[in-house]
């Protein structure tokens, strides 16, 4: 069985979903959201990169790299904010960060 | 000349105004009380911060004293008054001088109005007729003024007291002097205003608010009238200056109005509402519960305004418009019968009132009645007559009931008093004077007058000539009575209160002085002016300036002997009578009383007019005005409006809110749920095109 596009678009598709999921069924740590975003770009990253091979065209994976970079800032700053915010509130619990309601 | 007569006293106003408004900064430097002082509006409704002791109760005024009078007083009374005496004395020049030397004046002073067809300026007609009401009103106003620094001497508002005073007088000149209906109307307004002022002066006593409240509005349905007039008079002659309505009224006859498919006569129905207007004014029957109660005012402003010189406005203003009125015999007949049963009416409640001034007040009424006899009976100048002499006699009586409630430290009650002749003989004797003169005693000017007004009632040819000249005769024969009454309880028999009686003393000379004057006035007024008002002077006197019933005067020197002595006869009776009554037997009148109790509550009540009228206007207006205040303004419209709309807006907002949750995950469901339906769209809808 030759492993084509078909398996690498299911395999970021099985990804994205759980990233999906891991966001809504968290209900523990936001630590978990930031997670499944990384999930979420992962699938992405994965589908540049099938279609990049593909297709033939190197672009895709350029974009993959940039994407990564993006990932990787993200995630720094994602984790900055929350150990700032642990500081400040003393939990980081999904249920308790809900100051943005009116 | 005439500018310096009309002008003096606004001078006068302006400056005592200024005296209070800075005597009033003076003594509430920076409160913000200050306003209260000056402004009339506010004085009423906010003065009580500056008065919080008095403001609880219905407090008389002489608890004033307690209070330092303002500052620059004296300075106000002295300029005003100094003014109104000067006026005063050009007035009597202006009357020989348009009178006999025959000078009438029309002086133009600025324009005013001057929109499309409507051309209204200010300026000063002196005829005869405005010659007559000058010297009566500044005669007495001056009088007054000088008296009033007597009155008020214990009131710490003096300033404002004149300001106001000789506002109401330059108001009362504008309105005689004015040469068109709208300036007339202005000076019409503007001694409503300074009544309504003037009445409400106290304004700490709720009563007196009350009645101010109640004579300013009781005008204001005379008025209503008075204004539909003009507008008629200018709908049908296109312009309200007396000149050209003069002119224009004779073409008029037999032209009608329609009104909602009505045909109404033109000249009748613009002169009813005019009448009307003068109903309002001169407090005739319907429209006259204001007078008595306008008694809550000082006792100097009731001699002055409510006895002498506003009251008559309306009597001025049917002579004025006398063109108008010989040509609507309808309308005639109508004044006619309003005036004499004014004249009956008020002469009946006067039989059985307890209060000094209140008798005096429906004397007034009754007596302006009578000058409305004579207007019905086309003897304009008659009418005249009596404003002129009634204008001395009256406000003699007005201010020696002034000096009598002075002297007994402000009881007004004559029940309280009696026995008084001895202590205050000189009020005692003015007051007999004014007394004389009121029932007509033979040579006073009272007798002269009145008696030339039945007379013109029995030779007119008015339809209720008769009604008129009966009423008028035996109103006669009551005023006596009534009169008199006031004088024995007042002055005669045992003193009812002790406390009051020893402590009872001779008034200042500033009021004595204006009472003698009046006093001589009171029989000097009639005689001299007899031939020139109700005799055969009369055409070379009024000239133009009123417009006689031709025959009236001719036939009144006709009429049978025996009608003639009828008013003497009659006042002769209720003196016995009221002498009777309450010298000889006091008890006979309280059996009376008692053995017709219904007739005595009734004419007590003053034949149950402020109740009818409480009960079908003013409970019902209260009903409706309640109704849309609760109803239409609190239900409906902030219902449905303003409160509604908020109420709205912040039910839409409480729910937008409950919908921010603040858990992070809601939103990226919001935001999946958003990406899912853009992608849909564009996947199905965009495939479509």
């Amino acid at each position: 069985m030759t492993i084509g596009l078909g398996h690498y678009l299911s395999v970021g598709a099985i990804l994205f979903t759980l990233g999906i999921l891991g966001i809504f069924l968290n209900r523990k740590n936001i630590i978990v959201i930031l997670m499944s975003i990384e999930l979420i770009l992962l699938a992405v990253n994965i589908n540049l990169v099938a279609f990049s091979t593909f297709l033939g065209d190197i672009v895709g994976q350029v974009f993959a790299l940039l994407v990564l970079t993006v990932a990787a800032a993200e995630a720094a700053i994602g984790l900055a904010v929350l150990v700032v915010y642990f500081r400040n509130r003393g939990s980081i619990a999904v249920e308790d960060v809900n100051l943005m309601k009116g | 000349m005439i500018q310096a007569i009309v002008f003096l006293p606004l001078i006068g106003a302006i400056l005592a105004g200024l005296i209070s408004i800075f005597g009033a900064h003076a003594r509430n430097p920076g409160g913000d009380t200050v306003e209260h002082h000056d402004d009339a509006h506010g004085a009423d409704a906010h003065a009580s911060d500056a008065h919080d002791e008095h403001a609880a109760g219905d407090h008389s005024h002489d608890d004033h004293a307690v209070e330092p009078p303002a500052a620059g007083s004296r300075a106000a009374e002295l300029i005003t008054t100094g003014l109104l005496l000067v006026s005063a004395a050009l007035s009597w020049i202006a009357l020989v001088d348009v009178g006999f030397m025959h000078h009438d004046a029309r002086i133009a002073l600025f324009p005013w109005i001057n929109s499309g067809d409507l051309q209204v300026a200010w300026s000063l007609r002196v005829d005869t007729l405005t010659a007559v009401m000058l010297v009566v009103v500044n005669t007495i106003s001056s009088l007054v003024h000088l008296y009033s620094i007597g009155y008020m001497d214990e009131d710490p508002n003096r300033p404002r007291f004149f300001s106001y005073l000789s506002l109401f007088t330059f108001a009362m000149l504008m309105l005689v002097t004015a040469d068109n209906l709208v300036q007339l109307f202005f000076g019409w307004e503007g001694v409503g205003l300074a009544s309504y002022l003037l009445i409400g002066f106290w304004y700490q006593k709720p009563s007196a608010n009350a009645a101010a409240i109640k004579a300013f509005v009781v005008n204001r349905v005379g008025d209503f009238g008075f204004a539909l007039g003009i507008f008629a008079i200018f709908m049908l002659i296109g312009s309200t200056d007396l000149e050209t309505i003069f002119a224009g009224a004779p073409g008029l006859t037999g032209k009608t109005i329609d009104f909602f498919g009505w045909h109404a006569d033109a000249l009748t129905l613009t002169c009813l509402l005019l009448f009307m207007g003068a109903m309002g004014k001169s407090a005739q029957f319907l429209l006259h519960t204001w007078l008595p109660d306008a008694m809550e005012g000082p006792t100097p402003v009731s001699a002055l305004i409510h006895a002498a010189t506003m009251v008559t406005a309306g009597v001025f203003m049917v002579a004025r418009l006398s063109p108008l009125f010989e040509l609507a015999p309808n309308a005639q007949a109508v004044v006619m019968f309003f005036g004499a049963t004014t004249a009956f009416f008020a002469a009946t409640v006067g039989l059985v009132q307890n209060d000094i001034k209140r008798i005096v007040a429906y004397s007034t009424c009754s007596q302006l009645g009578y000058m409305f006899v004579a207007m019905g009976a086309g003897a304009y100048s008659v009418g005249m007559f009596h404003l002129f002499t009634h204008a001395f006699f009256k406000a003699l009586l007005f201010l020696g009931s002034g000096s009598v409630i002075y002297a007994m430290h402000h009881e007004q009650d004559i029940r309280n008093m009696g026995g008084l002749k001895d202590k205050i003989p000189f009020t005692y004797i003015v007051m007999v004077i004014g007394t004389l003169a009121l029932t007509g005693f033979p040579l006073t000017a009272g007798y002269f007058s009145k008696d030339a007004i039945i007379e013109s009632a029995y030779a007119s040819h008015n339809p209720l000539a008769m009604y008129g000249f009966v009423m008028t005769v035996i109103a006669a024969g009551l005023t006596s009575f009534y009169s008199w009454r006031l004088i024995f309880k007042t002055f005669h028999g045992e003193p009812h209160d002790q406390a009051h009686y020893e402590a009872a003393h001779e008034s200042p000379l500033w009021m004595l002085i204006p009472i003698g004057i009046l006093a001589a006035g009171s029989i000097l007024a009639g005689f001299p002016f007899k031939e020139l008002f109700a005799g055969h002077g009369v055409e070379e006197f009024f000239r133009e300036s009123v417009k006689m019933n031709p025959h009236i005067i001719e036939e009144m020197h006709h009429i049978p002997q025996t009608i003639a002595f009828l008013p003497t006869v009659m006042m002769a009776v209720g003196f016995v009578v009221s002498w009777l009554f309450y010298l000889r037997r006091p008890y006979v009148p309280v059996q009376l009383a008692r053995e017709h109790q219904m007739l005595y509550q009734f004419l007590l009540n003053k034949w149950y007019f402020d109740e009818l009228y409480d009960l079908i206007f003013v409970r019902p207006a209260k009903r409706i005005g309640r109704f849309l205040w609760k109803v239409g303004d609190g239900y409906i419209i902030d219902g449905f409006g303003p409160d509604g709309v908020s109420a709205r807006v912040l039910d839409v907002t409480r729910n937008v809110v409950r919908l921010q949750t603040g858990y992070l995950y809601h939103y990226a469901f919001a935001m999946l749920i958003g990406v899912a339906g853009l992608i849909t769209w564009f996947m199905f809808g965009a495939g479509v095109q």
